[in-house]
């Protein structure tokens, strides 16, 4: 599936400096316009923004071009009027890690899976679909993993309220004010 | 024969918390396996969303009541990102102390519980015994035993006391002394500890990786990352220290897992140690940090079971709009089975010890 040795000893454990720059730049050269947004945000860490339809082959390249081997986290955003899947992908040779964040329409909560890629997209994206009801097209077990199975709702979704707003009590209404 | 499912779990003494292991065997051989988890969600990511950004630190105290403050520190980090503001660097001293102790406490945890699942109970009270040394130690720092609620955005809350240096140096001596003597000997150089351990568990680096393995079970496979070395956060730049890989034959079974984490055991002593060599001795620990922010930060961390990462997102008001916890133990339950498949059921208990599961922070 990878195209990239995966045998320990060109894994040095130590970071290149500089290396998010280079990734920023074939990012670019790779992708050029289909990138909405691309930045170094800090040291060994790229941002890339991106629309849906762009997340496999832009995973893809990142996985199997420039050496990015560890899905480290999934994580979906409700922006109210549209959905956030953001990736943190981690390189072990440099140290790098970049987020892409990929967009999703609000009435069709839906992106590719990353499963065919990664292994580890698994749990991760079960779990998402699970807690904010983005759905993983193609994953092959998209089933509830942290809630019970007949839970009828996806809670991180800022639709779904908590039962307080607050959550403590101010001195002036216990003294008897508002 | 016929295949079936049979539940380890959820309450069975290996799990070391609520979760469910339902493996499938074939007489004694285990064929697949699916892990149950979620019974102790909490909804953690929800609850941190009402709340204020330094009161969400006594939450994520709670994610894992055996490794608090590596927890706290993570979503600290991650905070402090957004803010854009950075601790002193007394604090991120004292923040590296603190840090290593509780890997200690934790790693003694894993210890005393791993002991008991291979039937060495010795294993459990001597492991226990030395991790009450690391919690007073903690509990001199921060004033609490477990769930301190010691680190803070912008620093930690106080001050380390007077007698610290010398309190920790008399400790850590102690604890040297006991792991090179009774440990060694209860533990690697003992031949049932060989037999039960080695060669069972067995996952390839390559298959780790794809899984996301990480922590001390990916250095087992042979994989030289240590998020202190490979991504430095606070002051571990300045450290002097060597992640603990395994370089031998027959990476990645229990035996390896094993000793990758007891080997970090006298890795952290010796970084504390140099930590209280190199800290300034007196300056600031904490700055004041802004009630509200906007933006987006994320901080990943060596947890003591894995890569830790906290992603936060701020809209401008004194709450974070999002948190995300990775939990390393998550991804690696997704992966036991690879571990488990080919072994005897009598093995999975040696297997599942020694991946060090913790069910607080995996289910959130």
């Amino acid at each position: 599936m990878s195209a990239v040795v995966t045998s320990s000893p060109s894994i040095t454990g130590r970071s290149v400096p500089g290396a998010e720059k280079e990734v920023l730049a074939q990012l670019k050269v790779a992708f050029g316009a289909k990138l909405k947004d691309a930045k170094v945000v800090r040291e060994r860490l790229v941002e890339i923004v991106i629309d849906r339809a762009e997340l496999v082959p832009v995973c893809t390249y990142l996985k199997d071009t420039l050496g990015f081997e560890h899905l480290s986290c999934v994580t979906a955003v409700d922006w109210k009027d549209h959905f956030e899947s953001i990736y943190h992908i981690e390189n072990y040779y440099n140290g790098c890690m970049v987020q892409v964040n990929a967009q999703i329409p609000y009435d069709d909560p839906k992106i590719a899976t990353l499963t065919g890629l990664w292994h580890a997209a698994d749990f991760l994206e079960r779990e998402m679909w699970d807690l904010m009801g983005v759905e993983y097209t193609g994953h092959p077990n998209l089933t509830r993993i942290l809630l019970p199975e007949d839970f009828k709702f996806h809670p991180l979704r800022k639709e779904f309220a908590q039962e307080v707003d607050r959550q403590y009590i101010t001195r002036r209404k216990l003294r008897g004010g508002k | 024969m016929t295949e079936f499912w049979i539940n380890m779990g959820p309450q069975h003494p290996m799990t070391h918390g609520l979760w469910n292991m339902k493996v499938q065997v074939d007489g004694e051989t285990v064929t697949d396996a699916k892990p149950e988890i979620g019974y102790l969600h909490r909804g953690y990511e929800k609850i941190m969303e009402v709340r204020e950004f330094q009161k969400n630190v006594v939450l994520t105290d709670r994610l894992c009541y055996v490794s608090s403050i590596t927890w706290s520190h993570a979503y600290c980090l991650a905070v402090e990102k957004m803010m854009g503001i950075e601790t002193p660097e007394r604090g991120q001293w004292i923040r590296v102390v603190a840090l290593e102790l509780q890997r200690i406490a934790s790693h003694l945890m894993w210890l005393a519980a791993y002991g008991p699942d291979l039937g060495l109970l010795t294993g459990l009270l001597w492991a226990l015994r030395e991790r009450e040394l690391f919690l007073d130690l903690i509990q001199l720092m921060s004033g609490a035993r477990m769930n301190q609620n010691y680190p803070r955005v912008g620093g930690v809350r106080n001050d380390l006391p007077d007698n610290f240096e010398a309190m920790c140096r008399r400790s850590i001596e102690h604890f040297l002394e006991k792991v090179d003597n009774e440990y060694q000997r209860v533990f690697q150089q003992s031949k049932v500890f060989h037999m039960r351990t080695e060669g069972v568990g067995k996952i390839s680096a390559a298959e780790a990786i794809d899984w996301g393995v990480t922590g001390p079970n990916l250095r087992a496979c042979g994989v030289n990352v240590d998020l202190r070395r490979l991504d430095p956060y606070e002051v571990y730049e300045e450290i002097d220290f060597e992640p603990q890989v395994w370089h031998d034959g027959g990476a990645g079974d229990s035996y390896a897992r094993f000793v990758c984490r007891f080997n970090e055991l006298r890795e952290s002593c010796q970084i504390i140690l140099q930590a209280l060599e190199k800290m300034p001795k007196t300056g600031p620990y904490r700055v004041k940090a802004p009630r509200r922010a906007e933006g987006e930060g994320y901080a990943k961390t060596e947890d003591s079971r894995g890569e830790a990462l906290f992603y936060v997102i701020g809209d401008g008001d004194d709450r974070p709009y999002r948190v995300k916890i990775r939990s390393p133990v998550f991804c690696t339950m997704a992966a036991t089975p690879i571990m488990l498949r080919g072994n005897k059921l009598a093995d999975s208990v040696a297997i599942l010890g020694s991946v060090d599961v913790c069910v607080g922070e995996m289910d959130k």
